[in-house]
């Protein structure tokens, strides 16, 4: 067991709470550097989907996870992103101003969607954003002269600050120092009085008001945050694929996100990271699966979607806190050994927060 | 003009099809404060079903029907039974999560059922291809299959109405989905109730792909019609059982004339167009009530 | 002297529910104003009606001589008007450190691109509200709590972690919605004892909604008492309590728990 003994009030307020924490994360990212030249192309390439999903999933979770407001068209984001990046760098920006406007883009995009999350919740604004979801994929099929419409766009090879960006271990550090950012700079957030605004808002709008929070602001922050973080991931997907097309961006990859946030668990930017790990790992797996199921199972399409809906089901039921939660019950019984009670963690008796009138 | 009231009428029966899944929608929400993801999903497996019973059962159509119907409804209780009452009590996010996986799993275990599979089926109706007009030969025409969905809706209100008002069981749907604690006090048995109201509102949408099957084909993927059965039931004013079926008149009428009076394309996100439009002038619908948390 | 808040026919109407009928008074500065009738009677409504939460449907609230009742709930926080709710409206999934923080929000000055850099002002701001958070901490006792959930907490200590999120706002005006309710015998005398000190040392206004008429008589200048929106009696605990119109609205409701004590003695 570990005890800390507070000396000092910065020592809540950075970034890594001990030393320990500073030496597993260097480790971790020690490792995560050497990792291309110890992995064949094929799973760097694996991990470098896994940062980018991680990155919307991040996205999405400033909005779904902190500040409670649901979102059912997050693709939208990440074909703005994706879309605007492929446009600028057509036409010869360079990598960090376009990746920038690309963010801005999808940002200003987030504070139209969450008009109505101003207004409307809950169910509401789920279907609200539903609809601007459907919106948009339909928009970038028509805005053919921008997008290539349903024929898709191609797009030409990266340069970063002039070193060109043409092999998968390039792209990897590429996408991986991106995602390093994002999870700073949101950790940054959650520290600040912005993070803590989102949260207030999430747990109790009411009491959030009367603590002085302007609940349309920060909503509106949120959503421009969480939607030029999508499109982050969108300009970063659009380099990866190297061809755009609007059925990339569906109400299918809006709730894929989702899923992933309740995978990995909702609530934590560890969460979004586990969630998409994981996702990109079962999507191998179930290609993997094929070789050895029964060719009744395995030649079918709806393998994949039948995984899919076990794993979310099964989760929702048996480990509602998602990877992270049991994550965190392995550490604890680690750390409490021999003294891990198996109550320690049980599902808190929560009755059902009614928005009605009673 | 005439081609007018051609669209309004076929837009009133795709509308019935709507108003009916975001029906089974309202129902659950009422019961139980969360939306059923899945709810397309059903409908489609209610097509499947109907399938199986013509042709592999050889039952007569409407006998066909029926037992889906029945099949459905038993299905929808066990779906509650299993799935959802352990749920209880649980914010609704994570309900809604659970449904968008048994969707997820309806679509694809569907595929691996021999005879059901990928494919496209068609349904075979007694009613295929009749046409009725109305005004002579050059007056309106009226497709069978459109007479019969608005038909077979109007029968399934009128029938909802009686349930609702006058049996014991429709009562204490009504009392579970206005306060579920105090209805739970005066004695009913609100588990039992919600798992009803599952079923029920599973059954509901069977008949939707029953009568939809016709016209579209029954395939995996036919529920993701549903999908626009939500702007339904946030025009209707989510919680609202005529509001359900009146958003989605709305909204098929709307689809209808849209498709043929706007460019391409505006015909499928004229529901969403619609429903933001609402939901900036009219957030709670055209029937739901103004709910406000108290403090 | 001006007083500190003013409601002046103050109404509003749920329907044809008049919650609140015309009902007007003055708090002054420094003192404990209590808030008493028996259940229904719309004290938790003037408290939305303060705080900005439903919108008079005639008459207004002032705060300093200015006109509140047309403001949103967080530019009425920012005046410096904190409250407390009946049923506890804590942000159940941060730790009680984080929740007392967020009653700081109102005296941040950085704005969210700062946040999402941390810059050196924002760490500074950060640690200056740390400084201030812990001596709320200190003044209710909560120091074994600090880093808690809110969610996994006894609802005694709930109930001081929301007086303590008021309280880190360092406001002019306290509206405390039953602060004993829930609580047993030791914690409603704790209870008493803070809000002396809130009064006394803090030098903050409380006004208070409140059924124990121990802890009312305790700690009020005044009380006011009203019936299904309507003022009964302004006064003292003692003049109150001994009011015709008072004993016959809480002996009217036929609930015997809310009789105040006292008001039987005096029948
Ligand atoms: N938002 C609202 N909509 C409709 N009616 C309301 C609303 N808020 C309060 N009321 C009604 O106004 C009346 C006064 O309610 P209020 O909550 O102010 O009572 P109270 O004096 O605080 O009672 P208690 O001691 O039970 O807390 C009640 O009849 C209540 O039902
Ligand atoms: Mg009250």
């Amino acid at each position: 067991m570990r005890f800390l003994f507070k000396t000092h009030y910065d020592q809540d307020v950075r970034l890594f709470r001990h030393g320990g924490q500073v030496f597993w994360y260097g480790l971790l990212l020690a490792a995560l550097f050497v990792a291309p030249w110890l992995l064949p192309d094929y799973y760097v390439s694996q991990l470098v989907f896994i940062w980018i999903y991680a990155i919307a999933a991040i996205g999405l979770m400033i909005l779904v996870g902190f500040t409670g407001q649901v979102s059912l068209g997050h693709a939208a984001f990440l074909a703005m992103g994706a879309y605007t990046e492929a446009y600028l760098h057509q036409h010869g920006w360079p990598f960090a101003l376009s990746l920038t406007f690309s963010a801005l883009v999808a940002g200003i995009t987030g504070i139209i969607v969450g008009l109505p999350a101003l207004r409307v919740k809950g169910m509401y604004l789920a279907i609200a954003t539903l609809a601007f979801g459907f919106i948009v994929e339909e928009g970038v099929a028509r805005a053919e002269s921008i997008t290539g419409g349903n024929a898709g766009k191609a797009i030409g090879s990266l340069e970063v600050f002039g070193l060109p960006i043409d092999s998968e271990q390039r792209f990897y550090y590429l996408s991986l120092f991106v995602l390093v950012l994002v999870v700073i700079g949101v950790m940054n957030l959650l520290r600040s009085p912005t993070g803590r605004a989102f949260v207030a808002i999430r747990d109790s709008e009411i009491s959030a008001q009367s603590m002085g929070i302007n609940l349309a602001r920060y909503k509106t922050i949120a959503f421009a945050l969480s939607a030029a973080v999508a499109g982050i991931a969108g300009a970063l997907y659009a380099h990866k694929l190297r061809y755009l097309s609007p059925d990339q961006f569906t109400f299918l990859q809006s709730i894929e996100l989702l899923i992933i946030l309740v995978i990995g668990g909702v609530g934590s930017i560890y969460g979004a990271i586990f969630g998409a790990a994981f996702w990109i790992a079962v999507q191998q797996f179930i290609v993997l699966a094929k070789d050895w199921l029964p060719p009744a199972i395995a030649q079918q399409t709806g393998l994949q979607p039948t995984v899919f809906g076990l794993i979310l089901v099964a989760f929702v039921l048996f480990e509602p806190m998602g990877l992270y939660g049991r994550w965190l019950k392995i550490r604890t019984f680690f750390q409490l050994f021999p003294f891990y009670r198996k109550g320690l963690f049980r599902r808190q008796k929560s009755y059902m927060k009614s928005e009605r009138l009673k | 003009m005439l081609q007018f009231l051609q669209l309004i009428a076929s837009g009133i029966a795709q509308g019935c099809i709507y108003g009916l899944i975001a029906l089974g929608f309202v129902l659950i929400y009422k019961a139980t404060e969360t939306i059923n993801f899945a709810q397309g999903d059903l409908m489609m497996l209610g097509g499947f079903l109907g399938l199986t019973g013509t042709l592999a059962l050889g039952l007569p159509f409407w006998a066909a029907f029926a037992a889906a119907l029945v099949a459905m409804l038993f299905f929808g209780m066990a779906l509650e039974r299993a799935v959802l009452r352990p749920l209880l009590g649980q914010p609704a996010f994570t309900v809604v999560m659970v449904t968008i996986g048994i969707g997820y799993l309806a679509r694809g275990l569907v595929t691996m059922i021999p005879e059901w599979g990928t494919d496209t089926h068609v349904l075979p109706v007694p009613y295929k291809d009749d046409i009725v007009s109305i005004g002579g030969t050059d007056g309106l025409i009226l497709s069978m299959e459109h007479i019969v969905i608005i038909a077979v809706t109007a029968l399934l209100i009128v029938g909802l109405y009686l349930l609702f008002k006058h049996t014991k069981i429709g009562i204490a749907m009504q009392a579970t989905s206005q306060n579920q604690l105090a209805a739970f006090y005066m004695g009913i048995p609100v588990r039992r109730i919600n798992m009803l109201v599952w079923g029920l509102s599973a059954a509901i949408s069977a008949c939707a792909g029953l009568l939809l099957a016709p016209i579209t084909f029954v395939h995996a993927n036919m529920g993701f019609i549903g999908l626009k059965a939500f702007p339904a039931a946030v025009v209707g004013g989510f919680g609202s059982i005529p509001g359900a079926l009146v958003g989605g008149l709305i909204i098929g009428v709307v689809e209808t004339l849209a498709g043929f009076y706007l460019p391409e394309g505006f015909k499928d996100i004229a529901a969403y167009i619609v429903v933001l439009v609402m939901l900036a002038v009219k957030p709670n619908g055209l029937f739901g009530e103004n709910l406000r948390k108290k403090v | 002297m001006t007083p500190l808040l003013t409601a002046s026919h103050l109404s509003v109407q749920f329907g044809g529910l008049k919650a609140v009928n015309d009902v007007s008074f003055e708090v002054w500065p420094n003192e404990v104003f209590s808030l008493i009738g028996p259940n229904g009677a719309g004290k938790t409504t003037i408290f939305n009606l303060i705080s900005g939460l439903y919108r008079p449907t005639a008459g207004l609230v002032t705060f300093e001589g200015e006109k509140i009742s047309h403001l949103a709930p967080y530019e009425i926080a920012r005046l410096g008007i904190a409250r407390t709710f009946q049923n506890i409206e804590l942000f159940e999934h941060a730790t009680v450190m984080q929740n007392l923080l967020v009653g700081r929000h109102c005296h941040r000055h950085t704005n969210w691109f700062q946040d999402l850099l941390f810059t050196p002002k924002v760490r500074a701001t950060e640690l200056q509200f740390r400084r201030t958070v812990e001596e709320v901490i200190e003044f209710l006792e909560l120091q074994h709590y600090r880093d808690s959930m809110v969610a996994g907490l006894p609802y005694g200590v709930r109930k001081v972690v929301e007086v303590g999120r008021a309280l880190a706002m360092r406001p002019k005006l306290l509206l405390l919605d039953e602060p004993s309710s829930g609580l047993n015998v030791d914690e409603t005398e704790d209870m008493g004892f803070w809000i002396e000190d809130i009064k006394h040392d803090l030098g903050i206004t409380v006004i208070m909604v409140e059924h124990d008429m121990g802890l009312v008589s305790r700690v009020s200048d005044r009380v006011f008492a009203l019936n299904q929106g309507e003022e009964l009696a302004l006064g003292t605990a003692a003049e109150v309590q001994s009011h015709p119109a008072v004993i016959e609205a809480y002996l009217g409701g036929a609930d015997e728990d809310d009789v105040p004590a006292g008001a039987g003695a005096a029948a």
